[in-house]
C-alpha cells in the first residue's frame, strides 16, 4: 500500500512536471499547418538578435564567472582560514541578493553610478557592460559563496595551508595550487549556476538598457506565438546542460573520492 | 654550539599564558622530543618554531639566524602533522615534488630528489598514487617524505604517529628515528606518549603548565626526575613520605628504618617531611644483600604481564609497585602472602617541588 502510495506520488510529480513542458515542446513544434517541424526553432536560431543576444549573454556569465571566482574562493578562503568568527556575517551578506529584489539593486546602481556621479559607469557602453557584470556578480552570490564554501569544508583548509606554507609557498601558490584545485568540483557547480541564472536575467539587463537574451526572450514572447516556446525549451535545454555539467564535473574528479 | 635555539619563548592568547620561560638548545643532528600532557602547550612551542604563531616574548635563532619575525614559508623548516595534511588533488610524487618546484629545482634534480625520497620511506613503487589511495601509515610516510625533500634546516613532527594503529605506531617509530639519523636532521618530535619520547629521542623535554620541567636524556628524565611532574608522568612510581634527620648528611627515616642518602645534602631542615619515590622495578621481593632496606608487607595484586610479573604490595601503610621477572619454575605469590621488600637507597629519588 504505502509502495503504491510512494510511486504515485511520483507519478503525480513528475507529471507536475513534466506535463508543461510537453505541452510547451508540442506547441512549438507546430507553426506550420502541415504538421509537426522545427520551423519555430528555425526561425529563432537563424534571427540575428537571438545570436547576438545570445552570445553577449554567453560572453557576460564567463566575465561574472571569472570575476566572481576572483572574489569568492579568495574571500571564502580566507574567511574559513583567519576570520572564522565572521562566517555568518559574511554568509548573511551573501544571501542579500535573495531577499533584495534585483530592481532594487539596479536603481541603486544607477544612482550611484550616473553620469553625474562620482564613478559615471553608466556613462559609456564598457562601463554599463562592467556595471551589469558586477550586478550578476551579486546576483550570483549566494549560490556561488555557498558552492565555495561547502566545496572548502570538505578539506582541511588550515593545515592544508600550513603544510604549503612550511614547504615555501606563497600564497598565491597556495590558492591556484592547492585550494583551487580541491574545491573546483565546488566551483564548477557553482559557475554553471552562474551561467543559468545570467542567461535567463531580465530586470538589470532592461534597465541598463543592454543587448542581452532575456529581454530579447521577453521582446519575442510579447510580439510571438510559436517563437518564445521554441525559446523556452531551448533555454531549459541549457539549464539542463549545465546541471548535466555540475554531474560530470563531480563524477570525473578523482582526488575528491576519499571524503565520500 | 647550539644549532636550533629557542631563548626565553613566551606566548600567551589574550589574558592567558600558555608557553612561558620557554629555553631550549638544540644541537646540530639533535633528535628531541616535547613531552607532556595535553593542553601543556607543546604544539604551541613547534609552531612558533615553524612561525605560524609569533611568540609574545623571547626569540628562536636557527643556525646563528634569527628568524623569529621570519615568515612561515621563508624558513626552511619541514613540518609532518599529526592528521597528515597531504594535498588530495596531487599524486604522491607530485606531493613530495611541491617543496621542490617551489624551490626553483630542475625537473631532472626534483625526479631524482623524488625517487630518492620515496626510497628513503620504503614506498617506491606508490609515486603515482593519490593519498586516499594510501593506508595511514604510508600517507604519514609520504608526508614526512614531502617535509624532508626540500632538505629543510629542521624538521618538525607534531605527534605524527597519534592516529595511526598501535603495531604501525612502534614499527614507524623506529623507521623516524633511522630516517632521522641517516639524514642527520635537527628534529624536534612532539608527543604525549612518554614511550614513543623514551625510546626514540636523545634528548626529552617535560613540559607541563607552558613550562619545561626538565630537559635531559631518557634515562636521565626517568631515573632523576627533579619534579614531582616529572616523577609521576614519566614511568610508574611509587613515593614514601620521608622525615628528615640530618639534612647535611642526608639521612631520612622511612617507615621507621633510618636510610642514609648515598648523594648526602638535602635541601630541606631536620624534622621536614619530604617524598622520596622509587621505581617500580628498584623494588625486590625478598631480602637482599646487607645494606638494603628490608621492609615487611603483604601481596594485594597479581599482574602477570609475561616476561614480567607486577606486585601491589601493602607495605608500610602505602602501596607500593614492584616488578619481578617470571621464572618457569616458580609461580608468581598469592594475594594476601607474606613477604619482605627489599630496596637499596641509592635508588631513592628525593622529589622537590
Ligand atoms: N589559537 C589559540 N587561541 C587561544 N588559545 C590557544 C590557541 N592555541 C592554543 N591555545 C591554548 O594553549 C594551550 C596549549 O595548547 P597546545 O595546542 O600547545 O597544547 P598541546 O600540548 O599541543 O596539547 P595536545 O597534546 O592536546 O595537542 C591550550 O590550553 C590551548 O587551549
Ligand atoms: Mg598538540
Amino acid at each position: 500500500m504505502t509502495r503504491f502510495l510512494a510511486w504515485g506520488t511520483l507519478l503525480f510529480g513528475c507529471t507536475f512536471f513534466a506535463l508543461p513542458l510537453i505541452g510547451m515542446t508540442e506547441f512549438s513544434m507546430r507553426m506550420l499547418r502541415e504538421g509537426y517541424s522545427f520551423e519555430a526553432y528555425r526561425v529563432v536560431l537563424l534571427d540575428e538578435r537571438f545570436q547576438q543576444t545570445f552570445s553577449y549573454s554567453v560572453l557576460m556569465a564567463l566575465a561574472t564567472i571569472v570575476f566572481g571566482m576572483l572574489l569568492v574562493v579568495p574571500t571564502a578562503y580566507w574567511v574559513r582560514l583567519r576570520l572564522p568568527s565572521a562566517r555568518p556575517w559574511i554568509e548573511f551578506i551573501t544571501l542579500l541578493p535573495l531577499v533584495i529584489p534585483a530592481i532594487v539593486i539596479v536603481f541603486g546602481y544607477i544612482r550611484l553610478y550616473n553620469t553625474s556621479s562620482w564613478l559615471p559607469l553608466t556613462g559609456s557602453y564598457t562601463g554599463t557592460n562592467i556595471l551589469l557584470m558586477f550586478g550578476y556578480m551579486t546576483l550570483s552570490l549566494p549560490y556561488m559563496y555557498r558552492a565555495v564554501d561547502t566545496g572548502l569544508r570538505t578539506i582541511d583548509v588550515a593545515t592544508l595551508t600550513e603544510a604549503a606554507l612550511s614547504l615555501g609557498a606563497g600564497w598565491f601558490t597556495i590558492l591556484t595550487r592547492v585550494i583551487l584545485p580541491n574545491v573546483l568540483v565546488a566551483v564548477l557547480s557553482g559557475a554553471f549556476l552562474t551561467f543559468a541564472i545570467v542567461i535567463g536575467e531580465f530586470t538589470m539587463a532592461a534597465l541598463l538598457d543592454r543587448p542581452a537574451f532575456g529581454p530579447f526572450m521577453q521582446l519575442l514572447g510579447a510580439n510571438r506565438a510559436y517563437e518564445p516556446a521554441a525559446l523556452a525549451v531551448i533555454a531549459f535545454g541549457i539549464t539542463w546542460a549545465c546541471m548535466a555539467l555540475i554531474q560530470l564535473a563531480t563524477r570525473f574528479s578523482k582526488h575528491t573520492q576519499a571524503q565520500r | 654550539m647550539a644549532y636550533l635555539e629557542l631563548k626565553n619563548l613566551k606566548k600567551s592568547f589574550g589574558p592567558t599564558t600558555v608557553v612561558q620561560d620557554f629555553n631550549l638548545s638544540v644541537g646540530r643532528g639533535e633528535f628531541i622530543s616535547l613531552l607532556g600532557p595535553s593542553g601543556c602547550g607543546k604544539t604551541t612551542v613547534l609552531r612558533m618554531v615553524a612561525g605560524f604563531e609569533t611568540p609574545t616574548a623571547g626569540s628562536i635563532v636557527i643556525d646563528g639566524q634569527d628568524v623569529t619575525r621570519l615568515k612561515p614559508n621563508s624558513r626552511n623548516i619541514g613540518m609532518v602533522f599529526q592528521a597528515y595534511a597531504l594535498f588530495p588533488n596531487m599524486t604522491v610524487a607530485q606531493n613530495v615534488a611541491f617543496g621542490l618546484k617551489i624551490k626553483g629545482i630542475g625537473r631532472a634534480e626534483t625526479d631524482a630528489r623524488v625517487n630518492e625520497m620515496l626510497k628513503l620511506i620504503g614506498l617506491p613503487d606508490l609515486g603515482g598514487r593519490y593519498p586516499f589511495q594510501l593506508s595511514g601509515g604510508q600517507q604519514q610516510r609520504v608526508a614526512l617524505a614531502r617535509a624532508l625533500a626540500p632538505r629543510p634546516r629542521v624538521l618538525l613532527l607534531d605527534e605524527p604517529l597519534s592516529a595511526l594503529d598501535a603495531k604501525i605506531r612502534v614499527s614507524l617509530r623506529t623507521e623516524i628515528r633511522e630516517i632521522q639519523r641517516e639524514l642527520g636532521i635537527t628534529t624536534i618530535f612532539v608527543t604525549h606518549d612518554q614511550e614513543e619520547a623514551l625510546s626514540m629521542s636523545d634528548r626529552i623535554v617535560v613540559m607541563y603548565g607552558g613550562v619545561a620541567e626538565q630537559v635531559g636524556a631518557p634515562h636521565e628524565i626517568y631515573n632523576r626526575p627533579q619534579t614531582r611532574f616529572v616523577a609521576n608522568f614519566v614511568g610508574t612510581l611509587n613515593t614514601f613520605e620521608a622525615t628528615v634527620r640530618n639534612a647535611d648528611a642526608g639521612t631520612l627515616t622511612l617507615a621507621g628504618v633510618d636510610v642514609a642518602l648515598p648523594e648526602g645534602g638535602l635541601q630541606a631542615k631536620a624534622g621536614e617531611s619530604v617524598t622520596v619515590a622509587l621505581r617500580p622495578e628498584a623494588v625486590q621481593l625478598g631480602r637482599r644483600s646487607d645494606g638494603d632496606i628490608v621492609l615487611p608487607g603483604s601481596i594485594e595484586d597479581v599482574h602477570f604481564m609475561g616476561s614480567v610479573i607486577r606486585l601491589k604490595v601493602a607495605v608500610a601503610g602505602s602501596t607500593l609497585s614492584l616488578d619481578t621477572f617470571n621464572r618457569s619454575d616458580m609461580p608468581p605469590p598469592a594475594v594476601g602472602a607474606a613477604i619482605e621488600v627489599a630496596l637499596s637507597p641509592k635508588d631513592l629519588i628525593v622529589l622537590q617541588g
